[in-house]
């Protein structure tokens, strides 16, 4: 039997940036958090020895244990889904922090265009991608998400400079980036060159990666970025990068009203009379379970978690891909990603950078260029980083380079620190037969069903990708001393196996109306009034950038929301 | 009080009472400290190449022997330096084997197993060791067939006609494709050259010199805005310890 717990206030599921941002708002304002986390503690201690690319960058020593809980993975409804057995094309976070511990600190506003797509799209070109095509604006416009940025943004100190585009793409500020932008070097500088000459508008890459010493609104300290070079899939050592555990997280915890349980994997939502209850979860290190009572209970795991526990716990309606109903699972979207790389004669010092030490150019992203003529809509950022090479996954060699052998010893030792690459993040768009269920035959260690992703690349895609990847090339042949350039190859088929992305989004999608999403504008659920779901999963799409400061964003505003509820007790729209 | 019961006592205790977070304190208001004053310090105490090797996984001297040939093909010792061999790489990849690299630790092995499409990833019961092994045992039984001679013995190109073969999945295992061996195998040998010398490849951490990567350097805020290229004298793990 399972054992019953005392009851709390509030219950997150998880404890990331989502759980740790409104444990942090939560508890400020008096109410008692507790995080269920089915990882480990973690601090910047645990990173003291994290210059390891080979335990942490290629093992994905942060990362969830597939052997406990994974996805299963088909292209569409008639084929069979079978498990990602090993981390590839994206890496789901583990431990206290979670995804935001590994990240690489791009902070993006998602564009007013994004949060009304549909109705913009539509106004400009009509149905131009056909029904196939589930476009959905968010419910709210970016004039709505414009303090919750700023407050995240405050949060984590990012360092940026005003992108020379946003007044023509109607992305005020209410108040000027925290920090100025990171230092710049002369590859980013080599680009920045080939873009201008490009007619483009590069502009610093906007970075949670403290460039200064810098104390954020809630008295958490940043250390200046040391340009380390290991910032993705790595904890950072020096506590620069923002991330739940140096900014949120002990914020929540110095208002004495803040408890996060380890080892503590959530397996249901509890629920009576039309509320939830509280949760069900296992202890992992003894499979005991517990029941853990709360006034409200919020997801606040990764995307695929949050889909999956609203779907074991038969919560919501959902998503039939073959009849359009239901909208559990639906709008599941990724992000598409290109460039060509440039190689030089002379030395680059690639090996030194930091997460988001970049430039990059809206000029092609959001609906900034005309797509009459193209077959597709949205766009991509094009830009160039140093994030700073590591030696096992990043060896760039020229074309026609063979893989192994004598040639390929030469070719890799020479051309380490002789390239550059431009590259693109582009969209990506809802279609009905992209979605998450629940899989009929795979299980995770805990006796619950897989989450099932049914996923391929899209015809929006591929003409998408084809269309930014030639203007990297056109980028790259610019830069001055090229010798020559190896573009990308176009969009094939989606696969699981190489890394591509950690930018999953959608399944628990935000709106107006409870037709078209699983949550309202406070990420609160539509079937029930005390549960609030929130992060990458509320998005109706993808746009052309990270995910992240859009996730930050969505806490802030569910927190908020979670007071509103707390006060009045009812749906909140 | 459970011990994974994180409150706030507990927290601080935990975390900002440790290294870097008291550090930091102190240097809020835009000073820029260089890393080893906010955290620790390297110790150069460990410059030479990794003497005490065995083997951990492979029991047979000829698999050893093999792989070992397989490897240095793929990355040979040259007029830059030394090959796979030279660098520990094939003590490198046994004692992975032997660990938790090997043995698929942290992947899903439930069943049922069944071939999918490419794009789905492997689907085998098999245990990466138990993959290797088999493609090692088959390197030995190409060459007797085709040669009449052990793997390690032959000509560079006769072994390269092998691995070809393997790598576009010309020979059959029961389990596996012969290409999904050779990316093992290839990828593991990258990984032995460039990874740590903590891991015991990489032997005095010459396969980073070879390409001028200098390593698990603490910072490079000094250097970041300079134009000119720096060849760094590398730096291990194995150099913060002691």
């Amino acid at each position: 039997m399972a054992e019953v717990l005392k009851k709390v206030d509030v219950v997150t599921v998880g404890a990331g940036w989502t759980g740790g941002i409104v444990a942090a708002e939560l508890t400020k304002a008096g109410l008692n958090v507790l995080s269920l986390e089915r990882g480990m503690m973690q601090t910047t201690e645990n990173f003291a020895m994290i210059h390891d690319e080979w335990r942490y960058g290629i093992n994905y020593g942060l990362m969830q244990d597939c052997s406990k809980d994974t996805v299963t993975f088909r292209h569409n409804v008639n084929g069979l889904a079978l498990p990602y057995r090993k981390m590839g094309s994206f890496l789901l976070g583990s431990n206290v922090g979670g995804a935001g511990v590994h990240w690489n600190g791009w902070t993006f506003r998602f564009l007013p265009y994004d949060f009304e797509i549909k109705t913009k799209s539509f106004e400009r070109y009509g149905n131009k991608l056909g029904n196939d095509y589930t476009l959905q604006d968010w419910g709210l416009t970016y004039k709505d998400m414009e303090s919750y940025y700023d407050k995240f943004e405050k949060t984590c100190g990012i360092c940026g400079e005003e992108n020379p585009l946003a007044e023509k793409m109607g992305l005020f500020r209410s108040s000027p980036y925290p920090q100025e932008p990171l230092e710049n070097t002369k590859m980013l500088k080599r680009f920045e060159k080939a873009a201008k000459e490009m007619k483009l508008h590069p502009f610093r890459l906007p970075a949670a990666n403290s460039k200064g010493g810098y104390t954020n609104p809630d008295g958490q300290d940043l250390a200046p970025c040391q340009y380390c070079a290991y910032c993705e899939r790595f904890g950072c050592e020096y506590g620069a990068k923002a991330s739940p555990i140096n900014t949120v997280i002990p914020k929540a915890m110095s208002t004495g009203k803040y408890t996060i349980r380890t080892h503590s994997n959530v397996i249901e939502i509890l629920k009576k009379d039309g509320k939830a209850t509280g949760v069900r979860f296992v202890d992992t290190r003894t499979m005991k379970e517990y029941i853990q009572p709360a006034d409200i209970v919020v997801l606040t795991s990764y995307m695929f978690n949050n889909a999956k526990l609203l779907m074991v716990s038969d919560i919501g309606e959902q998503y039939d891909p073959n009849t359009g109903k239901g909208t559990l699972g639906k709008n599941y979207c990724y992000q598409i990603n290109m460039g060509t790389t440039a190689f030089f004669d002379e030395q680059f010092n690639t090996y030194m950078g930091s997460g988001a030490l970049g430039t990059t150019c809206d000029d092609y992203n959001g609906d900034n260029f005309d797509h009459s003529k193209e077959k597709f809509l949205h766009g991509a950022m094009i830009y160039s980083v140093q994030l700073g090479n590591r030696p096992i996954q990043s060896a760039p060699v020229p074309k026609g380079t063979p893989n192994w052998g004598a040639k390929f010893k030469k070719a890799l030792n020479y051309n380490f620190t002789r390239a550059i690459t431009v590259g693109g993040q582009g969209a990506s768009l809802p279609h009905k037969s992209n979605y998450l269920s629940l899989d009929p035959t795979y299980k995770d260690a805990f006796g619950m069903p897989l989450i099932r992703l049914t996923y391929n690349f899209t015809e929006q895609d591929r003409a998408l990708h084809k269309f930014i990847t030639d203007k990297t090339a056109e980028v790259a042949k610019k830069m001055q001393g090229v010798r020559s350039i190896k573009k990308g190859a176009y969009l094939k088929d989606y696969s699981v196996v190489p890394y591509q992305s950690t930018h999953n989004t959608g399944g628990t999608t935000m709106g107006a109306d409870p037709q078209t999403s699983v949550v309202n504008t406070y990420l609160q659920h539509w079937d029930m009034d005390n549960l609030f779901v929130v992060g990458a999963g509320n998005f109706q799409h993808n746009s052309g950038y990270n995910p992240t400061d859009t996730v930050g964003a969505l806490a802030y505003r569910c927190a908020e929301g979670i007071l509103k509820y707390h006060k009045n007790d009812r749906q909140l729209v | 009080m459970q011990d994974n019961v994180i409150d706030r006592r507990n927290f601080f205790k935990l975390s900002l009472l440790s290294g870097g977070v008291v550090a930091v304190s102190t240097i809020s208001g835009g000073a820029i400290l260089h890393a080893t004053e906010l955290t620790h310090v390297h110790k150069k105490t460990q410059e030479s190449s990794n003497k005490i090797r065995g083997k951990m996984f492979f029991q047979v001297q000829t698999d050893f022997d093999n792989l070992s040939a397989a490897c240095e093909r793929i990355y040979p010792k040259d007029e830059q330096g030394e090959g796979a061999i030279g660098l520990g790489v094939p003590y490198f990849i046994d004692n992975q084997l032997a660990s938790a690299y090997g043995y698929n630790d942290r992947e899903y092995l439930q069943g049922p197993f069944i071939e999918g499409i490419a794009e789905q990833g492997y689907q085998t019961p098999m245990r990466r060791n138990e993959i290797f092994l088999e493609g090692v045992k088959a390197l030995e039984a190409i060459s007797q067939k085709r040669y009449k001679k052990t793997f390690s013995s032959l000509k560079g190109v006769e072994q390269d006609k092998i691995l070809v073969d393997l790598e576009k999945n010309k020979i059959d295992f029961i389990g596996f494709k012969s290409s999904e061996f050779f990316t093992f195998l290839r990828d593991m040998t990258i990984a032995g050259v460039l990874s740590d010398p903590i891991y015991g490849g990489n032997d005095n951490k010459n396969g980073w010199r070879m390409m001028q990567y200098p390593g698990a350097q603490m910072s490079y805020i000094d250097k970041i805005t300079s134009d000119e290229f720096f060849d760094i004298e590398p730096m291990s793990l194995a150099d913060m310890e002691g």
